[in-house]
């Protein structure tokens, strides 16, 4: 526990929790990262613009100041560069975390974390427990390359765990269970979700984690499962307050929080609850990650289906960014009542 | 040659702080390298060893001499390096044993990598190697993370990343050298430009007229050395060391050698000029010069350097006779250390009878 001396040094903005006061997901994110590297002098943050300017969204304020220029590292223009440069470091013993700016620019490090860091272990190179965070998702209009979601490039990835809260309080829990696992772990965060007044809750004043691989479920119910993650967590449970009040439907829904490894039990069990499977993602449809849950469904619950799995993702196309064409490219809502609504009548 | 010899200083003073004894332990190492390959190259053809074997044919000397200037130690506290398939001599100089290396070239399952990534790809932190992956470059951004790390520490360690003439047009080697400029990181740069990359020259590699041009660029110090000289490329790189240890930062030392073989055993190097190997094979080889320059100014007589030959060549029958009999890795294997998770599920259909419910 921080002694008096520690809170008041600490500055007001990662001081929420302590005070009682709820805290957005963008604010439980900067808790998480703050108190960890508190407790730990291995942990380290490395990204661009994230040291003086506090970071884009500025999740990392404040922590220069309080950490000073070797934990809190600003970086030149250099994804394969600074994702290398943390694996190295943790090659050394540390626990950097990287901020890609936008997760999209993730992409310019495919290789280092495919190739080099998810392959280190069986390599037998050694654990790479690093950290790779960054703001991901739509409904910003950000356009084709501030908007994306490419965990299912990372999905294929042997060696890599990737982690997609939909809560503040899961995602101060898991960027802790994050930067405290062995491996390499993927953090998105969505933006949308960042400063959602509806998301702000108190959380316990308390150290926890949140365990990597475990979903939760997000609502109980015995019709339908909607199995799905981060933003659509929220979408889905609209459509389920829908669908209770207009069609008497139970819905389930299972917010996965890990992505990687994927929680198959309880996808499973929740099936062979509701016996009808509906999976949501933003990602686009094809190769998203709802052809693999629907496999695995097929594998282990299919004799318990009553009717097809079925899915709601984006098109298959880049990210629009005028809001006519976003809002027809992403999830809404009733596009998730309508989808449920078929299933259910199946 | 009058480049043959170190220096233009009196006949006996040993250049760069060296004393006799680690004269001759270079010696030892650049004579085990190639000795080493050439036993790999007999059990190649014997179909012991498993994929491709890869030659450092003519450029073993740089390899010893540019490893031999770090702080080698076992105990996890002194430099650390990342090899190139080609650097077989900083591999066994910092600490790699031959025992080790034929057992990664034989896919041993009591191999450093267990079976599971092949030839010099091994990694010992406590010795102080790293080892590369494939996609080439990649390293440069990872030393440059390891070395930044012994800045945070304050640690007075430094890393030595190689990068070949051909890997210098990559991305990852632009970053990573650039990332430790700005970061000042202990970090040494070789460039090793053996005039071939697989089997594009180095010509149609760069424009530019010099690898170690490229180094102000960045704003990191450059040198450019004989890389067939031992001792020229042992103080160069010395000198590249101790500036980094000192917090000069990043130095990119090219180093101009020529790899004699194709770019592995299968390769028949037909795009290269037979002459030109032979000339650099008659009068340009690392080993013959540095033989030369150890009799020629009476630092060791070639009655002992035959000693030193003789007892490697024992050593390594000995090591192969050792590694022979070791077992391939049990298949279960490869399900293993992919994550810390324990091991990944298998094939359900391979069992007996298939079960579905292990999918």
């Amino acid at each position: 526990m921080a002694t008096a001396t520690d809170s008041k040094q600490k500055p007001d903005h990662v001081r929420l929790t302590e005070q009682g006061k709820p805290v957005t997901l963008l604010e439980a994110i900067r808790e998480g990262l703050w108190e960890e590297m508190e407790r730990d002098p291995s942990v380290f943050l490395m990204g661009e613009d994230i040291g003086v300017y506090g970071g884009a969204f500025k999740v990392t304020e404040g922590m220069l100041e309080e950490f000073g220029s070797l934990r809190v590292v600003d970086t030149p223009i250099s994804e394969i560069g600074f994702t290398g440069a943390a694996a190295g470091a943790a090659h050394m013993g540390m626990r950097p975390v990287v901020e890609m700016q936008f997760i999209d620019f993730i992409a310019c490090a495919y290789d280092m974390i495919t190739n080099y860091v998810a392959t280190s272990r069986y390599r037998g190179s050694g654990p790479v427990p690093m950290v790779i965070r960054g703001p991901s998702g739509g409904y910003v209009r950000g356009g084709p390359f501030h908007s994306q979601n490419p965990e299912a490039a990372f999905f294929h990835t042997p060696g890599l765990k990737i982690v997609y809260p939909a809560t503040a309080y899961d995602a101060k829990g898991l960027i802790k269970a994050a930067i405290r696992d062995e491996d390499p772990v993927l953090f998105f965060e969505h933006k949308w979700l960042y400063r959602r007044p509806q998301l702000r809750e108190v959380l316990p004043n308390e150290d926890y984690v949140v365990p990597i691989g475990k979903a939760r479920t997000a609502r109980e119910g015995t019709d339908l499962t909607i199995v799905t993650y981060a933003a659509m967590v929220h979408k889905s449970a609209e459509a389920a307050e829908v669908l209770e009040k207009e069609d008497g439907l139970s819905v389930e829904i299972i917010d996965l929080r890990t992505l990687l490894p994927l929680d198959e039990d309880a996808i499973v069990a929740s099936v062979k609850k509701t016996n009808r499977l509906l999976i949501v993602h933003e990602d686009t449809r094809t190769g998203g990650i709802a052809g693999e849950i629907a496999m695995r469904v097929s594998e282990k619950a299919f004799e318990w289906l009553d009717a097809p799995i079925q899915r709601v993702t984006a098109i298959d196309a880049p990210i629009p960014y005028s809001p006519p064409l976003e809002d027809y490219f992403l999830p809404q809502t009733d596009d998730i009542v309508r989808a449920a609504r078929w299933l259910a009548n199946y | 040659m009058a480049n043959r010899t170190p220096t233009k200083r009196a006949a006996a003073a040993i250049p760069h702080g060296l004393d006799r004894e680690q004269l001759l332990e270079m010696y030892r190492l650049v004579r085990l390298t190639r000795a080493l390959e050439e036993k790999l190259e007999i059990l190649f053809k014997q179909s012991k060893v498993i994929g491709g074997l890869f030659r450092s044919l003519g450029q073993e000397g740089e390899s010893v001499a540019t490893a031999f200037a770090l702080r080698r130690r076992a105990d996890g506290t002194g430099d650390v390096l990342s090899p190139l398939i080609r650097n077989l001599g900083s591999m066994i100089t910092i600490g790699a044993t031959p025992a080790e290396v034929v057992r990664q070239y034989m896919a041993k399952g009591d191999s450093p990598a267990r079976g599971k990534e092949l030839n010099i790809h091994f990694t010992d932190y406590q010795r102080g190697f790293i080892g590369q992956i494939s996609p080439l470059g990649d390293l440069v951004p990872v030393m440059a993370g390891v070395t930044l790390t012994f800045k945070q520490r304050g640690e007075d360690r430094v890393g030595m990343v190689y990068i070949g003439d051909g890997a210098t047009s990559t991305g990852a080697f632009h970053e990573g050298i650039n990332f430790a400029a700005v970061k000042q990181c202990p970090l040494v740069v070789i460039v090793e430009n053996n005039g071939w990359a697989y089997s594009t020259p180095t010509r149609m590699q760069t424009a530019a007229k010099s690898f170690a041009d490229k180094a102000a660029g960045y704003g990191a110090a450059a040198d450019r050395v004989d890389g067939n000289d031992m001792l020229a490329v042992y103080g160069a790189a010395r000198a590249a060391v101790e500036r980094a240890r000192a917090g000069g930062g990043v130095t990119l030392i090219q180093v101009d050698t020529y790899r004699r073989r194709g770019h592995a055993q299968h390769d028949a190097h037909t795009y290269m000029d037979p002459a030109e190997i032979d000339r650099w094979a008659t009068s340009n080889d690392p080993i013959d010069r540095y033989m030369a320059t150890l009799t020629g100014n009476g630092w060791a007589s070639v009655k002992e350097l035959g000693e030193i030959d003789a007892r490697i060549d024992r050593e390594l029958d000995e090591t192969i006779a050792e590694v022979e009999p070791s077992a391939l890795p049990d298949e279960q294997e490869a399900r293993t250390d992919v994550t810390a998770g324990g091991p990944v599920p298998g094939h359900w259909y391979r069992l007996d009878p298939p079960d579905p419910r292990m999918a």
